[in-house]
Protein backbone atom coordinates (compact mmCIF):
# COMPACT_ATOMS: atom_id res chain seq x y z
CA UNK A 1 0.00 0.00 0.00
CA UNK A 2 1.22 3.37 -1.03
CA UNK A 3 1.20 6.25 2.05
CA UNK A 4 -1.36 8.37 0.07
CA UNK A 5 -4.00 6.31 -1.04
CA UNK A 6 -6.85 6.61 1.03
CA UNK A 7 -7.67 3.75 3.35
CA UNK A 8 -10.82 2.11 2.37
CA UNK A 9 -11.03 -0.34 5.28
CA UNK A 10 -9.70 0.52 8.85
CA UNK A 11 -10.22 -1.55 11.44
CA UNK A 12 -8.84 0.02 14.80
CA UNK A 13 -8.75 -1.25 18.31
CA UNK A 14 -11.42 -4.07 17.97
CA UNK A 15 -12.61 -6.40 20.41
CA UNK A 16 -15.19 -9.13 21.00
CA UNK A 17 -16.30 -11.93 23.09
CA UNK A 18 -18.62 -14.90 23.28
CA UNK A 19 -19.57 -14.48 26.79
CA UNK A 20 -16.54 -14.92 28.83
CA UNK A 21 -14.54 -16.45 25.26
CA UNK A 22 -12.65 -13.63 24.44
CA UNK A 23 -12.77 -13.97 20.55
CA UNK A 24 -10.77 -10.95 19.10
CA UNK A 25 -8.81 -8.57 21.21
CA UNK A 26 -7.24 -5.04 20.22
CA UNK A 27 -6.94 -5.91 16.39
CA UNK A 28 -6.34 -2.91 14.32
CA UNK A 29 -6.20 -3.65 10.81
CA UNK A 30 -6.16 -0.98 7.46
CA UNK A 31 -6.42 -1.51 3.96
CA UNK A 32 -5.90 0.91 0.66
CA UNK A 33 -7.24 1.07 -2.67
CA UNK A 34 -6.12 -1.61 -4.93
CA UNK A 35 -4.29 -3.52 -2.01
CA UNK A 36 -4.33 -7.26 -1.32
CA UNK A 37 -4.37 -8.21 1.72
CA UNK A 38 -4.26 -11.70 2.74
CA UNK A 39 -5.88 -12.36 6.58
CA UNK A 40 -3.53 -15.43 7.66
CA UNK A 41 -4.51 -17.96 10.73
CA UNK A 42 -4.72 -21.14 11.55
CA UNK A 43 -8.63 -22.19 12.44
CA UNK A 44 -10.09 -20.54 15.37
CA UNK A 45 -7.72 -17.33 15.18
CA UNK A 46 -10.73 -15.43 15.18
CA UNK A 47 -10.53 -14.68 11.20
CA UNK A 48 -14.75 -15.26 10.76
CA UNK A 49 -15.10 -13.53 13.97
CA UNK A 50 -13.57 -10.55 12.47
CA UNK A 51 -15.37 -10.83 8.93
CA UNK A 52 -18.69 -11.10 11.10
CA UNK A 53 -18.07 -7.78 12.75
CA UNK A 54 -16.99 -5.75 9.44
CA UNK A 55 -20.13 -7.43 7.65
CA UNK A 56 -22.15 -6.35 10.91
CA UNK A 57 -23.87 -9.70 11.42
CA UNK A 58 -22.76 -8.62 14.68
CA UNK A 59 -21.63 -5.24 16.69
CA UNK A 60 -18.60 -4.88 19.04
CA UNK A 61 -18.75 -1.80 21.14
CA UNK A 62 -15.27 -2.08 21.52
CA UNK A 63 -13.19 -0.12 18.76
CA UNK A 64 -13.98 0.95 15.41
CA UNK A 65 -14.37 -0.03 11.70
CA UNK A 66 -14.40 2.60 9.26
CA UNK A 67 -15.43 1.65 5.22
CA UNK A 68 -15.03 4.12 2.96
CA UNK A 69 -14.63 6.42 5.71
CA UNK A 70 -17.98 5.40 6.99
CA UNK A 71 -18.50 4.60 10.64
CA UNK A 72 -20.30 0.72 10.41
CA UNK A 73 -21.92 1.35 13.99
CA UNK A 74 -23.18 5.10 12.94
CA UNK A 75 -23.39 5.17 9.03
CA UNK A 76 -24.27 1.37 8.62
CA UNK A 77 -25.83 1.49 5.19
CA UNK A 78 -22.94 3.90 3.29
CA UNK A 79 -20.61 1.63 4.82
CA UNK A 80 -22.16 -2.05 3.66
CA UNK A 81 -23.33 -0.65 0.34
CA UNK A 82 -19.40 -0.07 -0.13
CA UNK A 83 -18.67 -4.01 0.83
CA UNK A 84 -19.08 -7.05 -1.01
CA UNK A 85 -18.71 -10.39 0.82
CA UNK A 86 -18.08 -14.43 -0.09
CA UNK A 87 -18.66 -15.94 2.80
CA UNK A 88 -17.40 -19.18 3.75
CA UNK A 89 -20.42 -21.52 4.07
CA UNK A 90 -22.16 -21.05 0.64
CA UNK A 91 -25.17 -18.67 0.38
CA UNK A 92 -26.28 -19.74 -3.01
CA UNK A 93 -30.52 -20.36 -3.15
CA UNK A 94 -29.78 -24.19 -5.22
CA UNK A 95 -32.78 -24.46 -6.29
CA UNK A 96 -33.06 -21.13 -8.44
CA UNK A 97 -30.65 -19.91 -11.45
CA UNK A 98 -27.64 -17.89 -11.67
CA UNK A 99 -29.15 -15.30 -12.81
CA UNK A 100 -31.78 -15.32 -10.27
CA UNK A 101 -29.41 -15.24 -7.19
CA UNK A 102 -27.39 -12.49 -9.05
CA UNK A 103 -30.74 -10.44 -9.88
CA UNK A 104 -32.11 -11.08 -6.07
CA UNK A 105 -28.15 -9.70 -4.66
CA UNK A 106 -28.70 -6.53 -7.25
CA UNK A 107 -32.21 -5.70 -5.93
CA UNK A 108 -30.66 -5.37 -2.13
CA UNK A 109 -28.77 -2.87 -3.30
CA UNK A 110 -30.91 -1.09 -5.17
CA UNK A 111 -30.30 -1.56 -8.85
CA UNK A 112 -32.79 -1.71 -11.39
CA UNK A 113 -32.98 -4.53 -13.11
CA UNK A 114 -31.84 -3.35 -17.05
CA UNK A 115 -28.10 -2.36 -15.32
CA UNK A 116 -28.58 -5.22 -12.98
CA UNK A 117 -28.62 -7.82 -16.34
CA UNK A 118 -25.87 -5.48 -18.05
CA UNK A 119 -23.01 -6.12 -14.78
CA UNK A 120 -24.49 -9.99 -14.41
CA UNK A 121 -23.64 -10.46 -17.96
CA UNK A 122 -19.75 -8.96 -17.14
CA UNK A 123 -19.20 -10.20 -13.81
CA UNK A 124 -20.29 -13.96 -15.38
CA UNK A 125 -18.21 -13.06 -18.45
CA UNK A 126 -15.12 -12.34 -16.77
CA UNK A 127 -15.15 -15.63 -14.78
CA UNK A 128 -15.96 -17.61 -17.97
CA UNK A 129 -19.39 -18.25 -16.22
CA UNK A 130 -21.64 -16.06 -18.79
CA UNK A 131 -23.31 -19.41 -20.35
CA UNK A 132 -24.13 -20.61 -17.22
CA UNK A 133 -26.51 -17.65 -16.36
CA UNK A 134 -29.68 -19.92 -16.59
CA UNK A 135 -28.85 -22.99 -15.04
CA UNK A 136 -29.62 -23.88 -11.73
CA UNK A 137 -26.77 -23.27 -8.83
CA UNK A 138 -27.50 -26.72 -8.19
CA UNK A 139 -26.03 -28.51 -10.94
CA UNK A 140 -23.24 -26.34 -10.81
CA UNK A 141 -20.23 -28.08 -9.40
CA UNK A 142 -18.46 -26.30 -6.37
CA UNK A 143 -15.45 -24.24 -8.00
CA UNK A 144 -18.51 -23.01 -10.65
CA UNK A 145 -20.50 -21.59 -7.09
CA UNK A 146 -17.71 -20.03 -5.74
CA UNK A 147 -17.40 -18.08 -8.89
CA UNK A 148 -20.78 -17.21 -8.76
CA UNK A 149 -20.28 -15.95 -5.22
CA UNK A 150 -17.84 -13.62 -6.59
CA UNK A 151 -19.48 -12.13 -9.68
CA UNK A 152 -22.63 -11.93 -6.99
CA UNK A 153 -19.93 -10.14 -4.46
CA UNK A 154 -19.05 -7.68 -7.16
CA UNK A 155 -22.01 -6.23 -8.90
CA UNK A 156 -22.71 -3.41 -7.17
CA UNK A 157 -19.05 -2.19 -7.34
CA UNK A 158 -17.90 -2.63 -4.23
CA UNK A 159 -14.81 -0.55 -3.18
CA UNK A 160 -13.54 -3.53 -0.69
CA UNK A 161 -14.25 -7.08 -1.20
CA UNK A 162 -13.72 -9.10 1.86
CA UNK A 163 -13.24 -13.06 1.25
CA UNK A 164 -13.46 -15.59 4.01
CA UNK A 165 -11.35 -19.06 3.12
CA UNK A 166 -12.97 -18.55 -0.61
CA UNK A 167 -10.81 -21.61 -1.93
CA UNK A 168 -11.46 -24.28 1.06
CA UNK A 169 -12.82 -27.56 -0.39
CA UNK A 170 -11.74 -26.30 -3.85
CA UNK A 171 -9.37 -28.44 -6.12
CA UNK A 172 -5.77 -27.00 -7.16
CA UNK A 173 -7.04 -25.28 -11.09
CA UNK A 174 -9.79 -23.60 -9.57
CA UNK A 175 -8.45 -22.50 -6.62
CA UNK A 176 -5.41 -20.80 -9.30
CA UNK A 177 -8.19 -19.26 -10.98
CA UNK A 178 -10.13 -17.56 -8.41
CA UNK A 179 -6.74 -16.67 -6.75
CA UNK A 180 -5.72 -14.93 -10.14
CA UNK A 181 -9.19 -13.43 -10.84
CA UNK A 182 -9.16 -11.24 -7.33
CA UNK A 183 -5.50 -10.47 -7.81
CA UNK A 184 -6.73 -8.95 -11.06
CA UNK A 185 -9.42 -7.00 -9.43
CA UNK A 186 -7.26 -5.52 -6.80
CA UNK A 187 -4.19 -4.68 -9.01
CA UNK A 188 -6.82 -3.65 -12.64
CA UNK A 189 -9.81 -2.40 -10.53
CA UNK A 190 -8.37 -0.57 -7.67
CA UNK A 191 -10.40 -3.06 -5.74
CA UNK A 192 -9.38 -3.20 -1.87
CA UNK A 193 -9.25 -7.30 -0.87
CA UNK A 194 -9.38 -9.34 2.46
CA UNK A 195 -8.64 -12.44 1.80
CA UNK A 196 -8.77 -14.68 4.87
CA UNK A 197 -7.20 -18.59 4.79
CA UNK A 198 -5.05 -20.77 6.56
CA UNK A 199 -3.51 -21.56 3.68
CA UNK A 200 0.18 -19.93 3.73
CA UNK A 201 0.42 -20.67 -0.22
CA UNK A 202 -2.01 -18.54 -1.04
CA UNK A 203 -0.10 -15.70 -0.39
CA UNK A 204 1.81 -13.70 -3.66
CA UNK A 205 5.06 -11.93 -3.37
CA UNK A 206 3.44 -8.77 -3.62
CA UNK A 207 0.93 -8.93 -1.05
CA UNK A 208 0.30 -7.72 2.20
CA UNK A 209 -0.04 -9.92 4.72
CA UNK A 210 -1.88 -9.77 8.62
CA UNK A 211 -1.08 -12.31 11.04
CA UNK A 212 -4.28 -13.29 13.26
CA UNK A 213 -3.79 -15.67 16.27
CA UNK A 214 -5.64 -16.41 19.21
CA UNK A 215 -8.09 -13.35 18.51
CA UNK A 216 -5.03 -10.92 18.55
CA UNK A 217 -2.90 -9.77 15.86
CA UNK A 218 0.50 -10.44 15.21
CA UNK A 219 1.72 -9.04 12.34
CA UNK A 220 0.89 -6.88 9.64
CA UNK A 221 2.77 -5.37 6.64
CA UNK A 222 4.07 -6.20 3.29
CA UNK A 223 5.46 -9.92 2.91
CA UNK A 224 8.87 -8.81 3.08
CA UNK A 225 8.27 -6.30 5.87
CA UNK A 226 6.75 -9.30 7.94
CA UNK A 227 9.67 -11.88 6.95
CA UNK A 228 12.33 -8.95 8.00
CA UNK A 229 10.43 -8.74 11.35
CA UNK A 230 10.22 -12.34 11.89
CA UNK A 231 13.91 -13.25 10.69
CA UNK A 232 11.64 -16.05 8.89
CA UNK A 233 13.57 -17.56 5.03
CA UNK A 234 9.52 -17.73 3.80
CA UNK A 235 6.18 -16.91 5.12
CA UNK A 236 5.36 -20.75 5.99
CA UNK A 237 8.43 -19.93 8.96
CA UNK A 238 7.24 -16.67 9.76
CA UNK A 239 3.70 -18.09 9.63
CA UNK A 240 4.68 -20.66 12.18
CA UNK A 241 6.91 -18.73 14.17
CA UNK A 242 3.69 -16.34 14.86
CA UNK A 243 1.52 -18.97 15.12
CA UNK A 244 3.19 -21.63 17.51
CA UNK A 245 4.62 -19.33 20.32
CA UNK A 246 2.55 -19.33 23.42
CA UNK A 247 -0.22 -16.07 23.77
CA UNK A 248 1.51 -14.73 26.54
CA UNK A 249 3.81 -11.64 26.55
CA UNK A 250 4.20 -12.03 22.69
CA UNK A 251 4.78 -8.46 21.32
CA UNK A 252 3.00 -7.97 18.05
CA UNK A 253 5.42 -7.21 15.13
CA UNK A 254 5.06 -5.47 11.85
CA UNK A 255 3.13 -2.81 12.47
CA UNK A 256 2.35 0.00 10.36
CA UNK A 257 -0.33 1.43 11.23
CA UNK B 1 -30.74 5.38 -0.39
CA UNK B 2 -34.15 6.61 -1.76
CA UNK B 3 -37.34 5.17 -2.23
CA UNK B 4 -36.35 3.50 -5.49
CA UNK B 5 -34.15 1.47 -3.59
CA UNK B 6 -36.53 0.37 -0.77
CA UNK B 7 -38.93 -0.61 -3.66
CA UNK B 8 -36.96 -2.60 -5.71
CA UNK B 9 -35.40 -4.11 -2.49
CA UNK B 10 -38.86 -5.53 -1.47
CA UNK B 11 -39.61 -6.78 -5.57
CA UNK B 12 -36.31 -8.70 -5.12
CA UNK B 13 -37.30 -10.24 -1.64
CA UNK B 14 -40.39 -11.02 -2.77
CA UNK B 15 -39.46 -12.08 -6.08
CA UNK B 16 -36.85 -14.37 -4.66
CA UNK B 17 -39.61 -15.99 -2.26
CA UNK B 18 -42.11 -16.42 -5.29
CA UNK B 19 -39.74 -18.21 -7.14
CA UNK B 20 -39.15 -20.34 -4.56
CA UNK B 21 -42.07 -21.43 -3.74
CA UNK B 22 -43.13 -22.10 -7.11
CA UNK B 23 -39.79 -24.60 -7.40
CA UNK B 24 -39.97 -26.26 -4.32
CA UNK B 25 -43.66 -27.96 -5.41
CA UNK B 26 -43.63 -30.54 -2.65
CA UNK B 27 -44.04 -27.31 -0.79
CA UNK B 28 -46.93 -26.19 -2.03
CA UNK B 29 -48.44 -29.92 -2.60
CA UNK B 30 -47.91 -30.41 1.23
CA UNK B 31 -49.40 -26.86 1.92
CA UNK B 32 -52.43 -27.88 0.34
CA UNK B 33 -52.97 -31.37 1.25
CA UNK B 34 -52.60 -30.91 4.88
CA UNK B 35 -55.68 -28.93 5.02
CA UNK B 36 -57.68 -30.85 2.31
CA UNK B 37 -56.67 -34.04 4.66
CA UNK B 38 -58.54 -32.24 7.70
CA UNK B 39 -61.22 -31.13 5.51
CA UNK B 40 -62.34 -34.46 3.84
CA UNK B 41 -61.42 -36.82 6.04
CA UNK B 42 -61.18 -35.00 9.87
CA UNK B 43 -64.46 -33.28 9.02
CA UNK B 44 -66.32 -35.91 7.65
CA UNK B 45 -65.79 -38.34 10.46
CA UNK B 46 -66.78 -35.75 13.00
CA UNK B 47 -69.92 -34.23 11.09
CA UNK B 48 -72.17 -36.49 12.42
CA UNK B 49 -70.90 -36.46 16.25
CA UNK B 50 -70.99 -33.05 16.20
CA UNK B 51 -73.08 -30.31 15.88
CA UNK B 52 -72.34 -26.35 15.84
CA UNK B 53 -74.86 -24.48 17.26
CA UNK B 54 -75.60 -21.04 15.69
CA UNK B 55 -73.12 -18.59 16.71
CA UNK B 56 -71.82 -15.60 15.37
CA UNK B 57 -71.00 -14.81 12.34
CA UNK B 58 -72.97 -17.86 11.46
CA UNK B 59 -76.89 -17.22 10.95
CA UNK B 60 -77.77 -20.45 10.50
CA UNK B 61 -77.11 -24.07 11.80
CA UNK B 62 -73.64 -25.34 10.23
CA UNK B 63 -71.90 -28.74 9.37
CA UNK B 64 -68.85 -29.33 11.16
CA UNK B 65 -66.67 -28.98 7.65
CA UNK B 66 -67.86 -25.34 7.15
CA UNK B 67 -66.95 -24.79 10.62
CA UNK B 68 -63.78 -25.76 10.40
CA UNK B 69 -62.71 -24.02 7.24
CA UNK B 70 -61.18 -20.97 9.08
CA UNK B 71 -59.24 -22.82 11.47
CA UNK B 72 -57.26 -24.92 8.34
CA UNK B 73 -57.12 -21.43 6.72
CA UNK B 74 -55.33 -20.60 9.72
CA UNK B 75 -53.17 -23.30 9.91
CA UNK B 76 -51.68 -22.75 6.42
CA UNK B 77 -50.41 -19.61 7.22
CA UNK B 78 -49.21 -20.68 10.85
CA UNK B 79 -47.36 -23.97 8.68
CA UNK B 80 -46.13 -21.04 6.14
CA UNK B 81 -44.77 -18.82 8.65
CA UNK B 82 -43.09 -21.47 10.76
CA UNK B 83 -41.68 -22.43 7.72
CA UNK B 84 -40.33 -20.01 6.21
CA UNK B 85 -39.13 -18.50 8.99
CA UNK B 86 -37.50 -21.20 10.97
CA UNK B 87 -35.81 -22.44 7.69
CA UNK B 88 -33.53 -19.71 8.71
CA UNK B 89 -32.35 -22.22 11.37
CA UNK B 90 -30.75 -24.25 9.01
CA UNK B 91 -26.94 -23.35 7.81
CA UNK B 92 -27.95 -22.93 4.18
CA UNK B 93 -30.65 -20.30 4.96
CA UNK B 94 -28.72 -19.40 7.37
CA UNK B 95 -25.94 -18.64 4.49
CA UNK B 96 -28.88 -17.09 2.44
CA UNK B 97 -30.06 -14.46 5.36
CA UNK B 98 -26.79 -13.47 5.86
CA UNK B 99 -26.56 -12.13 1.88
CA UNK B 100 -29.62 -10.04 3.05
CA UNK B 101 -28.33 -8.96 6.47
CA UNK B 102 -25.23 -7.56 4.89
CA UNK B 103 -27.06 -5.43 2.24
CA UNK B 104 -27.53 -1.69 2.77
CA UNK B 105 -30.79 -1.21 4.09
CA UNK B 106 -31.94 -1.23 7.59
CA UNK B 107 -31.89 -4.32 9.14
CA UNK B 108 -36.05 -3.77 10.56
CA UNK B 109 -37.02 -3.22 6.58
CA UNK B 110 -34.94 -5.85 5.32
CA UNK B 111 -36.83 -8.60 7.87
CA UNK B 112 -40.34 -7.18 7.14
CA UNK B 113 -39.96 -7.66 3.70
CA UNK B 114 -39.12 -11.10 4.21
CA UNK B 115 -42.18 -11.37 6.36
CA UNK B 116 -44.51 -9.94 3.82
CA UNK B 117 -43.29 -11.62 0.95
CA UNK B 118 -43.61 -14.91 3.16
CA UNK B 119 -47.28 -13.89 3.85
CA UNK B 120 -48.02 -13.15 0.11
CA UNK B 121 -46.97 -16.37 -0.46
CA UNK B 122 -49.15 -17.88 2.57
CA UNK B 123 -52.18 -16.18 1.12
CA UNK B 124 -51.25 -17.66 -2.64
CA UNK B 125 -51.51 -21.22 -0.47
CA UNK B 126 -55.18 -19.91 1.44
CA UNK B 127 -56.66 -19.24 -1.83
CA UNK B 128 -55.71 -22.23 -3.62
CA UNK B 129 -57.11 -24.24 -0.55
CA UNK B 130 -60.62 -21.87 -0.48
CA UNK B 131 -60.90 -22.78 -4.25
CA UNK B 132 -60.08 -26.68 -3.40
CA UNK B 133 -62.99 -25.88 -1.03
CA UNK B 134 -65.13 -24.50 -3.40
CA UNK B 135 -65.18 -27.87 -5.36
CA UNK B 136 -66.56 -29.75 -1.95
CA UNK B 137 -69.36 -26.99 -1.97
CA UNK B 138 -68.06 -24.91 0.95
CA UNK B 139 -69.05 -21.68 -0.61
CA UNK B 140 -68.66 -17.73 0.75
CA UNK B 141 -70.50 -15.22 -0.31
CA UNK B 142 -67.57 -13.02 -2.75
CA UNK B 143 -67.34 -10.15 -0.68
CA UNK B 144 -65.98 -12.78 2.05
CA UNK B 145 -63.19 -13.83 -0.18
CA UNK B 146 -62.01 -9.90 -0.45
CA UNK B 147 -62.61 -9.02 2.95
CA UNK B 148 -60.33 -11.62 3.60
CA UNK B 149 -57.77 -10.48 1.74
CA UNK B 150 -56.53 -7.78 4.30
CA UNK B 151 -57.15 -9.81 7.21
CA UNK B 152 -54.87 -12.56 6.01
CA UNK B 153 -52.06 -9.66 5.59
CA UNK B 154 -52.33 -9.18 9.06
CA UNK B 155 -52.89 -12.74 10.31
CA UNK B 156 -49.79 -13.78 7.69
CA UNK B 157 -47.65 -11.07 9.21
CA UNK B 158 -48.35 -12.59 13.09
CA UNK B 159 -48.00 -16.02 12.41
CA UNK B 160 -44.58 -15.50 9.87
CA UNK B 161 -43.44 -12.71 13.26
CA UNK B 162 -43.68 -15.61 15.45
CA UNK B 163 -41.08 -17.82 13.51
CA UNK B 164 -39.26 -15.14 12.36
CA UNK B 165 -38.85 -14.73 16.50
CA UNK B 166 -38.43 -18.18 17.44
CA UNK B 167 -35.72 -18.36 14.50
CA UNK B 168 -33.74 -15.33 16.47
CA UNK B 169 -33.73 -17.87 19.97
CA UNK B 170 -33.77 -20.86 19.12
CA UNK B 171 -29.82 -22.08 18.53
CA UNK B 172 -30.08 -25.09 16.57
CA UNK B 173 -32.96 -27.30 15.57
CA UNK B 174 -33.23 -31.00 14.63
CA UNK B 175 -35.98 -30.80 12.63
CA UNK B 176 -38.95 -29.58 12.32
CA UNK B 177 -40.64 -31.92 15.11
CA UNK B 178 -40.01 -29.52 17.92
CA UNK B 179 -41.22 -26.92 16.34
CA UNK B 180 -44.38 -29.12 15.55
CA UNK B 181 -44.82 -30.42 19.07
CA UNK B 182 -44.29 -26.91 20.85
CA UNK B 183 -45.64 -24.51 18.95
CA UNK B 184 -47.58 -25.19 16.12
CA UNK B 185 -49.54 -28.54 17.69
CA UNK B 186 -50.59 -26.62 20.92
CA UNK B 187 -51.26 -22.79 19.06
CA UNK B 188 -53.83 -25.41 16.91
CA UNK B 189 -55.05 -27.41 19.10
CA UNK B 190 -56.08 -25.00 22.11
CA UNK B 191 -57.63 -22.83 19.92
CA UNK B 192 -61.00 -22.19 17.89
CA UNK B 193 -59.73 -23.59 14.74
CA UNK B 194 -61.65 -27.15 15.83
CA UNK B 195 -64.31 -26.34 17.84
CA UNK B 196 -66.23 -23.40 19.31
CA UNK B 197 -64.29 -22.70 22.99
CA UNK B 198 -68.38 -22.81 24.57
CA UNK B 199 -67.63 -26.38 23.47
CA UNK B 200 -64.14 -26.04 25.53
CA UNK B 201 -66.08 -24.24 28.11
CA UNK B 202 -68.08 -27.34 29.19
CA UNK B 203 -64.80 -29.16 29.09
CA UNK B 204 -62.63 -27.63 31.46
CA UNK B 205 -62.63 -24.03 32.27
CA UNK B 206 -58.61 -23.86 32.34
CA UNK B 207 -58.41 -24.99 28.29
CA UNK B 208 -60.80 -22.76 27.39
CA UNK B 209 -58.67 -19.44 29.30
CA UNK B 210 -55.77 -21.12 28.04
CA UNK B 211 -58.16 -21.02 24.23
CA UNK B 212 -59.04 -17.56 24.98
CA UNK B 213 -55.16 -15.72 25.43
CA UNK B 214 -54.11 -17.64 22.49
CA UNK B 215 -53.47 -15.21 19.71
CA UNK B 216 -54.07 -17.88 17.33
CA UNK B 217 -57.62 -17.84 18.17
CA UNK B 218 -58.14 -14.35 17.57
CA UNK B 219 -56.53 -14.87 14.01
CA UNK B 220 -59.23 -17.87 13.43
CA UNK B 221 -62.01 -15.49 14.83
CA UNK B 222 -60.84 -12.33 12.58
CA UNK B 223 -60.52 -14.62 9.70
CA UNK B 224 -64.03 -16.47 10.14
CA UNK B 225 -66.06 -13.23 10.10
CA UNK B 226 -64.30 -11.92 7.61
CA UNK B 227 -64.89 -15.01 5.49
CA UNK B 228 -68.85 -13.78 6.25
CA UNK B 229 -68.13 -10.54 4.85
CA UNK B 230 -67.75 -9.00 8.75
CA UNK B 231 -65.02 -7.29 10.28
CA UNK B 232 -64.25 -8.52 13.63
CA UNK B 233 -63.04 -5.57 15.53
CA UNK B 234 -61.80 -7.00 18.58
CA UNK B 235 -60.10 -10.12 16.60
CA UNK B 236 -58.57 -8.11 14.42
CA UNK B 237 -57.24 -5.58 16.73
CA UNK B 238 -55.55 -7.84 19.03
CA UNK B 239 -54.24 -10.38 16.06
CA UNK B 240 -52.31 -6.61 15.37
CA UNK B 241 -51.20 -5.97 18.65
CA UNK B 242 -49.81 -9.01 18.68
CA UNK B 243 -48.19 -8.86 15.57
CA UNK B 244 -46.89 -5.31 16.60
CA UNK B 245 -45.11 -6.85 20.01
CA UNK B 246 -44.16 -9.92 17.85
CA UNK B 247 -42.23 -8.10 15.18
CA UNK B 248 -40.78 -5.88 17.53
CA UNK B 249 -39.01 -8.87 19.04
CA UNK B 250 -37.89 -10.33 16.13
CA UNK B 251 -36.45 -7.45 14.90
CA UNK B 252 -34.26 -7.16 18.64
CA UNK B 253 -33.60 -10.86 18.01
CA UNK B 254 -31.74 -9.52 15.26
CA UNK B 255 -30.41 -6.79 16.59
CA UNK B 256 -26.38 -7.00 15.27
CA UNK B 257 -25.50 -5.72 18.69
CA UNK B 258 -27.13 -8.90 20.63
CA UNK B 259 -24.65 -11.20 18.19
CA UNK B 260 -27.62 -13.89 17.88
CA UNK B 261 -26.15 -15.27 14.86
CA UNK B 262 -22.86 -16.01 17.47
CA UNK B 263 -24.57 -18.64 19.40
CA UNK B 264 -25.65 -20.39 16.03
CA UNK B 265 -22.16 -21.31 14.43
CA UNK B 266 -21.38 -17.79 12.86
CA UNK B 267 -18.37 -17.56 14.99
CA UNK B 268 -15.21 -19.89 14.44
Amino acid sequence: MTADSPAILEVSGLGFSFGPKRALDDVSLDLGAGEFKVLLGPNGAGKTTLFSLITRLHESTEGEIRIEGAELRRDPGRALARMGVVFQQPTLDLDLTVQQNLLYHAALHGLGRAESLARIETELGRLGMAERARERVRRLNGGHRRRVEIARALLHRPGLLLLDEPTVGLDVPTRQTIVAHVHRLAREDGVAVLWATHLIDEVAADDSVAVLHEGRRRAQGSLSQVLAETGAADIGAAFAALTQAGPAGQAPVGDTT
Amino acid sequence: MNGRHYARCFAGIATREALRFVQQRERFIAALVRPLVWLVVFAAGFRSVLGVAILPPYDTYITYDVYIVPGLVGMIQLFNGMQSSLSMVYDREMGSMRTLLVSPLPRWFLLVCKLLAGTLVSILQVYAFLAVAWMFDIRMAPLGYLVLLPVLVATGLMLGSLGMLLSSVIKQLENFAGIMNFVIFPMFFLSSALYPLWKMQETSLLLYRVCAVNPFTHAIEAIRFALYGQFNGAAVLLVLLTLGILLALAIYGYDPARGMMSRKGGGD
